[in-house]
């Protein structure tokens, strides 16, 4: 199925979804990696505020590359995103609603989706010129002192990922390998 | 004996890392094309397209082909009949990196220390150098980026004798089959046999600088090579790890004699986005 989803995303858009079905994101995205994870986890654990508001919000895996001139981004793939399972349950916890990445999640971060009715989205790792071409505008919003770790505010139109976790704790990892292994 | 200034290899390491940032060989394309021939699964065709149609738009639009842009591995085959003059070595191949990656609009992925201060060093310096010396009286420069996610999904294992390639195969695939949609799949596999400890994981590093268009010369190897391909893609695992029959491209060995005592076996994966380019001066 091919769904268009724009953000803030609601949580009865995600209860349809289901694993395999090809999804174009409208909106707002925000950016972290593992620096950026961290300082975030650091920050809900003394009970200080993000620096941005996660209720219903996309974060996505990336560190993109240098914006050439006259783009408004460089190369921008999704990062491995097992690195940042000792995270995301806390984000979840706060509102945030899908993750975009690559690769399989652990059972935490499976079980958390669950709890929360949030998603995780992969989208094509090293199809980062693909990617860039529908983030229309990028700005850093906090810690630039990480490069190209800092976290960024992204507005994207018609994303493509594909939705690899959904809210009901089905995983596309297992679930294709399954059926192609011989 | 032939002179060679130093400052003459920071625009030619320059133009190596850009290039091969921005276009992928014509192998890979022709390895993917071929793959997606077979592949039973329409989302996994549906990747291959998409990675197909990026190698091209990273050419058309000259941006890097991946956003991790990757430490640059630098190998050096320096002929013995060469005098460098003009400055440090090393420092030149980290100044062509350095102007490389800002010139080139590519990603700074290094930081300065591994775990108390990972701090970015903003020119993705320092390069990883390898140098052989090599006869003659030139040098031959490859640059060859290599990103962070598959080099993450690698591993050396001291084996022994009696597990004999049974026990290898059996490794290399559990290794792949561990790793999953991490490494970007579809992958390439380098695996060092023999040596030592860290010669069997330069040796790994090294066999993927090979084409997927050439054939192990070593018709002993060839075979092992399509065997372990074969049984990698029977995992299922597919482009990205969404289910599929194209798990790997290709499978490369490079063996070296090795100790009584020993046998190192290592596997280094390498994404799809497969980037190296090379020049002899």
């Amino acid at each position: 199925m091919e769904v268009h989803l724009t953000t803030p995303l609601k949580t009865a858009d995600l209860e349809k979804l289901k694993i395999g079905d090809q999804v174009y994101i409208t909106g707002t995205v925000y950016t972290g990696r593992d620096a950026a994870h961290k300082r975030l986890v650091e920050l809900l654990e003394k009970g200080e505020k993000l620096p941005f508001d996660a209720k219903g919000q996309i974060i996505y895996y990336v560190g993109p590359a240098p914006a050439p001139p006259g783009k408004p981004i460089g190369s921008a793939g999704p990062t491995t995103s097992y690195r940042m399972d000792p995270y995301a349950p806390a984000l979840l916890d706060v509102g945030m609603k899908a993750m975009i990445g690559k690769g399989p999640r652990d059972q935490t971060v499976i079980d958390s989706m669950i709890k929360n009715k949030a998603v995780y989205l992969a989208a094509v790792g090293g199809a980062a010129v693909v990617v860039a071409k529908s983030i229309k505008e990028s700005k850093v919003i906090a810690y630039e002192d990480l490069g190209p770790e800092a976290i960024r505010e992204m507005k994207v139109e018609n994303f493509p990922c594909v939705v690899a976790n959904d809210v009901y704790g089905n995983d596309i990892y297992k679930a294709g390998v399954e059926e192609y292994k011989r | 004996m032939r002179e060679i200034n130093v400052k003459d290899m920071i625009p030619i390491v320059k133009k190596l890392c850009i290039d091969a940032n921005y276009y992928i060989g014509e192998d890979v394309i022709s390895k993917i094309k071929e793959f997606k021939e077979k592949e039973e699964s329409p989302t996994a065709k549906n990747v291959l397209d998409i990675l197909l149609e990026n190698y091209e738009l990273a050419d058309k639009e000259q941006m890097p082909i991946c956003q991790d842009t990757g430490v640059a591995v630098c190998f050096v085959e320096l002929g013995q009949d060469v005098h460098m003059v003009g400055g440090d070595f090393t420092e030149a191949v980290n100044e062509g990196v350095r102007q490389g990656y800002k010139d080139g609009y590519l990603r700074k992925s290094m930081v300065s220390d591994p775990i108390i201060d990972r701090i970015n060093t903003k020119d993705n310096t320092p390069a990883i150098i390898y140098t052989d010396i090599v006869p003659g009286d030139k040098i031959k420069i490859t640059i060859a980026p290599k990103g962070g996610g598959s080099e993450n999904m690698s591993e050396v294992k001291m084996m022994k004798a009696a597990d004999g390639i049974e026990g290898v195969i059996e490794f290399v695939v559990d290794r792949i089959s561990r790793s999953g949609g991490n490494p970007c799949p579809p992958i390439i596999v380098g695996v060092g046999l023999g040596g030592n400890f860290e010669q069997s994981a330069l040796l790994a590093k090294k066999s993927l600088l090979r084409s997927l268009t050439e054939k192990n010369p070593d018709p002993k190897w060839a075979k092992v090579e399509e065997e372990i391909l074969a049984k990698i893609n029977n995992l299922g695992i597919g482009p990205q790890g969404l289910g599929g029959r194209t798990t790997a491209l290709g499978v490369f060995i490079l063996s070296k004699p090795c100790h009584i005592a020993s046998m190192p076996v290592a596997v280094n994966v390498q994404c799809h986005a497969a980037r190296h380019k090379s020049v002899v001066i």
